[in-house]
């Protein structure tokens, strides 16, 4: 039997009949929305390379059963540039080598854009790390990938500020 | 992964009901169960998905003090309840040092206390496994087995708890409210979950389509606010489960100890009290003389069961140290490492 299912994916709505409940939201945006920005990695919670906001919260995809997310809004790394325009956290990972592969990347960017918009990390790469460490990078970028998450972080606060003055 | 039916109940008994048949499995955030799942270690037939249940998301101070939390509420946004959050400190260092940010922005409450052992045995369907299967005899016990049990295992199980956020619970006398068949009981935590004996399979004292709907925390154990650590001593900075791990609250007057409450975790198969080591410390001055025997009782029962002697002596000087930061003071703000040995505290080792 057909599971009915609605989604918000990047602004546009998506009604899907899943034909079988294990299918992951990581599995239904790669396999069959075609959106293979966001990344298999482990696919079992451990490196974070799933990583997409879901209602605005930084999620596994992989351990998310589609079905289960029926009625979300859902943003993977296609969703947040504004065209040509890099998201922040985008233009920051560029400017500060926050990678070398680019496997984990797409992850580490939604990861940091969620991290931002939790307000937690104030500015303290101490804090940074520990509330980056869900997600893993073998190649060891880590140094750049904290110091562009704490760039984007002091950006996209100032811009913030200023839209609100 | 096995096929299973899926059902989305609309109200809490429709979902008992569905979650009371065999092969049935409640589904929260699925952060634990999805991946045990994958993995073959359970093979539900039926997926009941309590997500949309209404009303077991809420936060709230009741009239006569005590807190409640629903069972759906998720692990940050407990952690980060800045009322919640003020009155039972140890709770929200235990979560934050758990998991990473997005497990806790999914994972329940009540799915962190029914998280499933990570004893790699238990993972991997081709090792023989008590708890997965009834007499299949135990792989552990002659395996690697250096991050096991040290106290109330059996021959049959050495597995431990994993949770952090149920050592606090336990310290702090939380009561988890259950609803089942025959209508809702409370169940203090530290009775919630069983020792191995000889049916490791057994885990909680939960019967079939028993929910979990909320825990509470009593008004008197915000007493400790003031006086409350968690320290988690893992294998890497963060993102790991504890090795052996310490809930240390006190409540001080007059520079003497009124009351004391301590609770390990990882050490055994469900979050451990110790509660005579909790009474040595009444009257106490807090400094390391006494925290030591307090530790040294809270251990006294200890055994190794593989290789894994060094966390008996591992588990006192935890002990000890969790009750020396408890002592020396909730920090007003949350450290940058939650429950971490690093903290930039002075006299304390850095990280980085």
């Amino acid at each position: 039997m057909p599971l009915p299912l609605h989604l918000k994916i990047n602004g546009a709505s998506h009604e899907i009949d899943l034909d079988d409940p294990r299918v992951t939201l990581l599995d239904l945006l790669r396999e069959r929305l075609y959106l293979t920005g966001t990344k298999k990695g482990c696919d079992r919670g451990q490196c974070g390379a799933c990583t997409v906001l879901v209602d605005g919260r930084r999620i596994n995809s992989c351990l998310a059963l589609a079905v289960s997310m029926d009625g979300a809004e859902v943003t993977t790394i296609e969703g947040v540039a504004d065209g040509d325009a890099l998201h922040p956290v985008q233009q920051a990972f560029i400017e500060h080598d926050g990678f070398q592969c680019g496997f984990c990347t797409p992850g580490q960017i939604m990861s940091a854009i969620g991290l931002i918009s939790e307000a937690r990390a104030e500015g303290d790469a101490e804090r940074v790390r520990e509330l980056m460490s869900g997600n893993l990078c073998r190649c060891g970028a880590y140094a750049g990938i904290t110091a562009a998450v704490l760039e984007a972080e002091q950006r996209i606060t100032q811009a913030e500020k200023e839209k609100a003055a | 992964m096995k096929r299973f039916d899926y059902v989305r109940p609309a109200n809490i008994a429709d979902a008992i009901e569905a979650g009371s048949a065999p092969g049935a499995a409640y589904l929260g955030a699925g952060t634990n169960l999805i991946d045990l799942m994958k993995g073959d270690v359970v093979r539900p037939d039926r997926i009941v998905d309590i997500t949309r249940l209404p009303q077991l998301d809420a936060i709230e101070a009741l009239p006569d003090g005590d807190f409640r939390v629903g069972a759906l509420v998720r692990n940050a946004d407990l952690a980060y309840h800045p009322d919640f959050a003020a009155k039972f400190p140890l709770v929200a260092e235990a979560l934050l040092s758990g998991a990473s940010a997005q497990l806790r922005n999914a994972a329940t409450i009540g799915g962190n206390l029914l998280q499933r052992t990570r004893c790699r045995y238990f993972y991997d369907p081709a090792s023989a496994c008590n708890k997965r299967e009834s007499g299949a005899g135990c792989d552990a016990i002659e395996g690697e087995n250096r991050t096991h049990a040290i106290l109330g295992w059996s021959k049959e199980c050495t597995a431990t708890h994993p949770s952090d956020l149920c050592v606090a619970l336990a310290a702090l006398d939380a009561v988890v409210e259950v609803e089942g068949a025959s209508g809702r009981r409370d169940v203090p935590l530290v009775d919630l979950h069983r020792l191995p004996g000889d049916t490791p399979d057994r885990e909680t004292d939960l019967a079939p389509g028993d929910l979990i709907v909320a825990i509470r925390l009593p008004a008197q154990s915000a007493g400790f606010a003031r006086h409350a650590r968690y320290l988690k001593i893992r294998e890497r900075t963060s993102y790991a489960f504890a090795m052996v791990s310490a809930g240390a609250a006190l409540e001080i007057e007059n520079g003497a100890i009124r009351r004391a409450r301590i609770a390990l975790g990882a050490v055994a198969a469900k979050p451990w009290r110790a509660v005579a080591a909790e009474a040595a410390l009444e009257g106490a001055t807090p400094d390391t003389a006494a925290f030591e025997r307090a530790a040294d009782i809270a251990l006294s029962d200890a055994r190794a069961s593989g290789d894994n002697a060094f966390k008996i002596d591992l588990a006192r000087r935890v002990i000890v140290r969790a009750l020396l930061r408890a002592a020396a003071g909730t920090p007003n703000r949350m450290p940058a490492l939650p429950g971490s040995a690093f903290a930039p505290t002075a006299g304390e080792l850095d990280h980085v």
